[in-house]
């Protein structure tokens, strides 16, 4: 039997996230930076690794009280220590869903929606990426549609993250074809193409943390 | 690799270090990693720039008098974060607002907004310049546009001597914007450069072969061809200047910089051969600089950045500056 607190997130359910997503970005940091070097500048797994552990860094020396505090911090941490464009493109998802939560100690499934929909507003906004432009937006944004969805047909919080991983992964492998138009990748022009982006990759990984974290809880 | 380092991680931090017990007269901040000057000159507007560190003298080279006030050093070859950019404003605002100098790459176009934000909430004023000149990009909406390059090393000089004379903001970002227009670059590589904390050359580049217009973290160009003599390079990379802009009809102040790796004397021979491919196509250079300017860590090759002046350009030029690797007429 489903309960209420299926459907809300906690903050610890949202330390519990991103403490997998460190978890996660630490452990395939090396294949981020190897998908990186092919178009990029061989440096995203190294620079999220260090932006994930001082989230981890952070969130162990203070439990913040509600999770509009708790997303801030996690936003400023990844500004301050990721650095590049990664670091401010996570940086602005964290700090637009802390300024949509404000001191909310829980969020129900369309609150939770409504915020990583403004998370991602902010990183396109912030980018000037578009779907298909072969950025993490081509990760963030089906995540985005599939939770709104479900929050509006009343979907089980775990079972529509559980989608949105799906549509993340979908919407990360979709990058391959893609010759980028947004980052540094871009000025290899046509030979950006047949290769996965590395910011998809990272991105289509914090939505499957949160997915997997949660799925954890309800064991 | 063979480097003059204690740790790959510590390098920048050691990097910081010396540049305070070597120039005392600079104030060193290495909690935020910024370099400024050691004292504020109360009602000017103050000249920010950073970037990714690996290209020295850029930027922290060019802090002092007539130049800018602070320096923001990243990682090696990732952008400074904007609680960086914020304390440097913080620590040499004075009262006239702030211009931030930005390269086109959009780890520091991002940062550099997201810091113009903070300091905009703080009280100061910001105005921001972008410089994208590197000619070897096509320039294109599809793009991230052309990247930051040569010019950079112009716009602080040229925008610092106008802050130094008691321009306001909205006159030395006019300033700035108008070097920033009116320069272009281009680059090759003959070696790649190596990352200390990767500890093997970034890209492959065969024995027998050079990168046209290479990028300054070894970012592709616009074709692989064989080595030729220096005259034939300089050919090449003159054309491709004067293709994408006019020259002739103004004083022109000509920079010819190394990538880091390169011995001045092949710079100089190179220099001869730029110096004389100008005068043939009826460029008239003015001024000219030649030396390590903006870098890409040990990377073999050079720059070429012309930029279209006028008197008033000139003369801000000509101004006095006294900075650790830019120092004349004091």
């Amino acid at each position: 039997m489903r309960t209420l607190e299926d459907s809300r997130l906690t903050v610890d359910d949202l330390i519990a996230w991103l403490m997998r997503f460190d978890e996660q970005i630490t452990r395939q940091a090396e294949r981020l930076t190897e998908l990186d070097s092919a178009i990029g500048d061989a440096d995203h797994g190294t620079n999220m690794a260090r932006g994930t552990a001082a989230v981890r860094s952070r969130l162990s020396a203070a439990r913040p009280d509600d999770a509009g505090a708790l997303l801030k911090s996690c936003g400023m941490a990844l500004v301050s220590t990721v650095g590049g464009a990664s670091g401010s493109l996570y940086g602005t998802l964290f700090l637009e869903m802390a300024r949509r939560v404000g001191a909310a100690s829980e969020l129900d499934r369309t609150v939770f929606a409504a915020a990583f929909r403004s998370g991602v507003a902010g990183v396109v906004a912030r980018g000037r990426a578009e779907l298909g432009d072969k950025t993490m937006v081509d990760a963030l944004q089906p995540t985005v549609d599939v939770l709104d969805t479900a929050a509006a047909d009343g979907v089980p919080l775990a079972d529509a993250l559980r989608s949105a991983a799906d549509a993340a992964a979908a919407g990360r492998d979709a990058t391959i074809p893609l010759v980028a138009r947004k980052g540094r990748a871009s000025y290899l022009g046509d030979r950006s193409a047949d290769h996965l982006d590395p910011g998809a990759t990272s991105a289509a990984i914090l939505v499957q943390a949160l997915a997997d974290s949660l799925a954890e809880r309800g064991r | 690799m063979k480097k003059l380092i204690n740790a790959p991680a510590a390098v920048l931090a050691d990097a910081l270090k010396g540049v305070a017990a070597a120039h005392p007269d600079l104030s060193v901040d290495f909690a935020n990693r910024v370099v400024s000057r050691g004292s504020v000159t109360q009602g000017k507007v103050a000249l920010i720039s950073g970037g990714g560190s690996g290209h020295e003298p850029l930027h922290s080279g060019f802090v002092g008098l007539g130049m800018l006030d602070a320096a923001c050093a990243g990682e090696i070859f990732t952008s400074p974060t904007p609680d960086q950019m914020l304390a440097a404003a913080q620590t040499v605002s004075a009262g006239a607002g702030v211009l931030y100098i930005v390269k086109n790459y959009t780890g520091d176009v991002l940062n550099f907004e997201m810091a113009a934000e903070l300091a905009e909430a703080e009280g100061i004023a910001v105005k921001t310049v972008l410089v994208a000149d590197d000619v070897a990009v096509e320039d294109s909406t599809w793009t991230a546009g052309r990247r930051g390059v040569g010019t950079t090393v112009l716009v602080e000089k040229i925008a610092g001597a106008a802050a130094e004379a008691g321009a306001d903001l909205e006159a030395v970002h006019a300033i700035a914007t108008r070097v920033s227009e009116n320069g272009r670059s281009m680059g090759v590589a003959l070696t790649s450069a190596t990352l200390p904390a990767v500890g093997k050359p970034s890209f492959d580049l065969p024995e027998d072969e050079i990168e046209m217009g290479v990028g300054i973290h070894g970012e592709p160009g616009r074709k692989r061809v064989p080595l030729v003599p220096a005259a034939e390079i300089a050919e090449e990379l003159v054309s491709s200047i004067l293709a994408d802009f006019d020259f002739t009809g103004a004083p022109v102040i000509a920079m010819l910089s190394g990538l880091g790796g390169t011995p001045l004397i092949e710079l100089y021979a190179m220099y001869g051969d730029v110096a004389a491919l100008l005068e043939q196509r009826g460029v008239t250079v003015e001024r000219a600089l030649v030396g390590d300017y903006i870098t890409s860590l040990d990377m073999a090759g050079c720059s070429i950045t012309l930029l279209r002046a006028d008197e008033e350009l000139l003369r801000l030029w000509d101004a006095p500056v006294s900075t650790a690797a830019l120092r004349w007429g004091v």
